[in-house]
């Protein structure tokens, strides 16, 4: 990333696609399953992860040349759970129903591998729009994988989205228990791989980390 | 090089050099002929919806790993009869009044999630039947424990609704379920030809029993795992039966109700999921009967044999792994200087 041409494009598909956090790298798999049997529920989760790896890799990136190397761990763990504690805050004002169920998986985005991975690997290395753009791609790509499972554990669990009704017929209850995030996590991730191979990646080798 | 005749090259092969007679689908195939009395029973007790669901969740078996072998451009082997047992079990373990769209989801998630998924017959950790009635169970919990009385009429109007022995046992104890059988004899007459509520295929203790002396006089199981497994639930239940009294419980009931037979001869000793060594087979036994009776007497279901066959069949690579039959001729020193 050395050159002075950064292709915003590609490292904010980056994160989406070729790394997606959890179709792909399978990090953070705990709150893909403990928070998604609503839909309410996963796009709030995902978009709170979007917020702090914005702003941490923003924040690594401006300090980045100040922090020493031996101490860097530390420092990054400071900055997230800063701005893990400001999300927290902010949700348990702004949607008090909401925090009620998930405020532990919020305080939880402090020990997420793919933030403090991306601390390490980008933004510590690189200039602030690139880093926010990392950060943008990575986000997103958590905030789609936790919207796609939700949609479907609610919408066949229970029937309904975003809490009102759409199916009238009697929901698969299982989808809403943790076994069934476990059956939907498994079957999405193995239909993005598969759509990902087949439609994107004509000929390549398989998935690179 | 040509010089050499065909009859005198050395043929190299892996093992096994000596193959016996039997093939997977004949197998398969006799375990389902030894379903058959209990499965005819079941229907002269449930009347005409219990072959209808039973055909359903067959059906819904054999077409789900047709599709999925076909849509993945994998063998299909519908043929070997392994789908066709995968869903009559399940049928055989649901309770006949349920809708008929219950043994379509419960065999596409025996076929498709638990067999297919894992890489197809052989592979699968878990037994797929089995998986299929839990998934159904949690799904559904209203529907799957709504209990038909049995009726030997062909055509039925208006069904009566009742518990199962177990469910009596567990809400009322054993002096409603006596007061409901009227003595111990009849008791023990009535579990033994199957005139009870349960599942389709569980009632009869006398045809599953035919149909498992078929299976044990082929070779098709061993006596290990049933075995150790009623012998292990039976003890229990003889010792801790009866609330504030040892050895005071009715083992025969135990035996003779729920799904106890039906597990211990026919899903305990599923091939894939059970172990091939004999003193795994008796632990495997033995712990399927403590759990089957820990949750009966303890737990919050009145029934646990699919859950201890389950909870069990995780245990199976721990199992095996301790007792390894031993290479032949291999010594301890050997192994351990390997490391």
């Amino acid at each position: 990333m050395a050159n002075n041409k950064v292709n915003y494009w590609e490292l904010i598909t980056n994160g989406i696609v070729k790394e997606n956090t959890i179709f792909k790298l399978a990090l953070s798999l705990c709150p893909s399953i403990a928070v998604t049997n609503n839909l309410k529920n996963g796009v709030l989760m995902g978009a709170a992860v979007l917020f702090v790896q914005v702003m941490v890799n923003i924040t690594i990136s401006l300090i980045r040349k100040v922090i020493h190397s031996r101490i860097r761990l530390p420092i990054f763990m400071l900055v997230i759970s800063g701005w893990v504690t400001v999300t927290d805050m902010s949700m348990a004002a702004a949607v008090p129903d909401v925090y009620k169920q998930m405020g532990l998986y919020i305080q939880l985005i402090v020990a997420f591998a793919s933030i403090l991975a991306r601390a390490e690997m980008f933004a510590s290395k690189n200039k602030i729009a690139p880093s926010m753009a990392d950060g943008i791609g990575m986000g997103i790509g958590f905030l789609f994988a936790l919207t796609v499972i939700s949609f479907f554990r609610e919408l066949i669990g229970k029937g309904s989205l975003w809490g009102m009704p759409i199916i009238n017929a009697k929901p698969l209850l299982i989808m809403i228990l943790p076994a069934g995030g476990f059956f939907a996590v498994g079957i999405l991730m193995a239909l993005f791989n598969w759509i990902d191979v087949r439609f994107f990646k004509k000929g390549a080798h398989g998935a690179h980390h | 090089m040509d010089t050499v005749k065909k009859e005198h090259q050395l043929i190299v092969s892996v093992s096994p050099h000596i193959k016996s007679e039997e093939t997977t689908s004949r197998i398969m195939w006799s375990v389902n002929a030894a379903l058959l009395p209990a499965t005819v029973m079941g229907a002269y007790f449930f009347g005409p919806r219990a072959v209808f669901i039973l055909a359903i969740a067959i059906i819904a078996a054999v077409l789900s790993e047709y599709i999925f072998q076909k849509s993945l451009n994998r063998k299909v082997s519908v043929n070997d009869g392994s789908a066709f047992l995968t869903g009559l079990l399940l049928g055989m373990n649901l309770p006949p009044s349920v809708p008929f769209y219950i043994p379509i989801v419960g065999s596409f998630a025996a076929v498709v999630i638990t067999k297919q998924l894992f890489g197809g017959l052989g592979f699968n950790v878990f037994n797929p039947a089995l998986i299929g009635r839990a998934f159904l169970l949690i799904s559904f919990p209203k529907l799957m424990t709504i209990w038909k009385e049995p009726t030997a009429a062909f055509i039925q109007f208006d069904a009566k609704t009742t518990a199962t022995p177990l469910g009596i046992l567990k809400e009322e104890g054993v002096a409603k379920l006596m007061e409901a059988f009227g003595d111990n004899i009849s008791l023990y007459t009535q579990l033994f030809t199957g005139h009870r509520a349960g599942s389709i295929g569980e009632t009869s203790s006398i045809a599953l029993l035919i149909g498992a002396a078929f299976l044990l006089y082929r070779g098709y199981i061993s006596w290990h795992i049933p075995a150790s497994f009623l012998g292990t639930a039976a003890l229990i239940a003889w010792i801790f039966g009866t609330k504030g009294a040892l050895f005071a419980g009715d083992p025969i009931v135990h035996l003779l109700s729920g799904g106890m037979l039906l597990g211990a001869f026919f899903m305990a000793t599923d091939y894939v999921t059970c172990r091939s060594v004999k003193i795994g087979q008796i632990l495997f036994g033995i712990g399927c009967g403590f759990l089957t009776m820990l949750i009966r007497l303890k737990g919050g279901y009145p029934e646990g044999v699919m859950f201890a066959i389950l909870i069990m069949n995780c245990f199976s690579p721990i199992i095996d792994r301790g007792f390894k039959t031993k290479v032949f001729g291999a010594r301890k020193e050997i192994k351990e200087s390997k490391k």
